[in-house]
């Protein structure tokens, strides 16, 4: 673990010299990288603290016992329909839909709800697929969910009863 | 993306006039988390931020043009899983590259793959999931965006 987080600082610190170098000596591939850096954090800080915010109400407000009926073992196909209906309305994209399938886990969501939901938050984030249709049209939206979100919702199962049986747990203390 | 801030704002107001202590206690938990993933996000603006540089709009629009529509979609698909980039750049380029004459089921390939593997999310997802889970999902959300790939090709009357 110790080397790892010297490797970690090292590269950090030498991307930012390297970045710093460039801007002093007019390095053009270095200040492209740092503009990519900026304009991307930039787009992370809009919206990681709403995300995290929303994270800490969830955590507190919404009893275990309601996720529990709602995503856990006992929820059935319900468990899907509500990943899924969760998902459409998620913001971002893989980035945030893991600390949210994470608190969802922890107030008793079974897994392959959750890995159900991180699928659909992929595909199917409601303003996005609007967006994607006014582009692509909406006949390619629509096939091309109607063709993945069942492929999620069944591999998601099947990853979830796989990790079942082996006994795996998400590491607690993210 | 305004109605995030509206959404957050309303939430956190209701939340402080119900219970104060809770609220604090939520925000608490909020910055907490957040910094506890934070160097895994710094990692992944990193790599993007040079895969960017290394993979510009005007690569994506050579390659996914090929001649021969299966390696399209195969250099599509990987495309999409190497980079990582917001949806109101992504969906402009493919309507761009629509108009060129690339096909549906390149622009699925490039699109889906774009949206579900993430290769630069790894540092987040490992972190939460851990490598083995992180690599099994990404590895099928590959597969799955080939055959709505596929798919659409068939629809569109692109491969019979």
């Amino acid at each position: 673990m110790k080397r790892d987080n010297i490797v970690k600082i090292v590269s950090i610190s030498g991307y930012a010299i390297f970045l710093i170098l460039s801007w002093i000596f007019s390095f053009n591939p270095g200040k492209e990288i740092g503009i990519n850096f900026i304009t991307f954090s930039i787009d992370m800080l809009k919206i990681l603290p709403c995300a995290f915010i929303l994270i800490g109400l969830f955590e507190v407000w919404v009893k275990r016992e309601t996720v529990e009926k709602h995503f856990g073992e006992e929820s059935g196909i319900r468990g899907y329909v509500w990943a899924v209906l969760l998902a459409g309305t998620t913001v971002g994209g893989l980035y945030i839909a893991f600390p949210v399938a994470y608190s969802l886990y922890t107030k008793g969501a079974k897994l392959s709800v959750i890995f159900a939901y991180v699928g659909a938050a992929a595909i199917c984030r409601v303003p996005m697929a609007i967006f994607e249709a006014s582009f692509l049209g909406i006949k390619f939206t629509a096939i091309r969910l109607l063709v993945s979100l069942p492929l999620v919702i069944v591999t998601s199962i099947l990853l979830g009863d796989y990790l079942t049986k082996r006994n795996y747990k998400i590491v607690a203390g993210k | 993306m305004y109605y995030l801030y509206i959404v957050t704002a309303l939430a956190v107001l209701i939340s402080f006039i119900v219970s104060r202590e809770k609220t604090l206690k939520a925000i608490r938990i909020a910055a907490k988390r957040f910094i506890n993933i934070l160097p895994a996000f710094l990692t992944m603006i990193i790599l993007v931020s040079v895969v960017l540089f290394l993979i510009p709009d005007k690569v994506i629009s050579n390659y996914l043009g090929s001649n021969n529509k299966f390696i399209g979609v195969l250099f599509a698909s990987f495309l999409g899983s190497i980079t990582l980039m917001p949806g109101f750049i992504a969906f402009p380029l493919c309507g761009i590259l629509l108009k060129k004459g690339v096909l549906y089921m390149v622009l699925a390939a490039f699109t889906t793959t774009l949206m579900m593997v993430g290769v630069l999310t790894y540092p987040i997802e490992k972190e939460y999931f851990g490598i083995r889970v992180t690599i099994i999902r990404n590895t099928m959300s590959f597969f799955i965006a080939l055959v709505a790939a596929v798919v659409i090709g068939v629809f569109f009357g692109e491969i019979f």
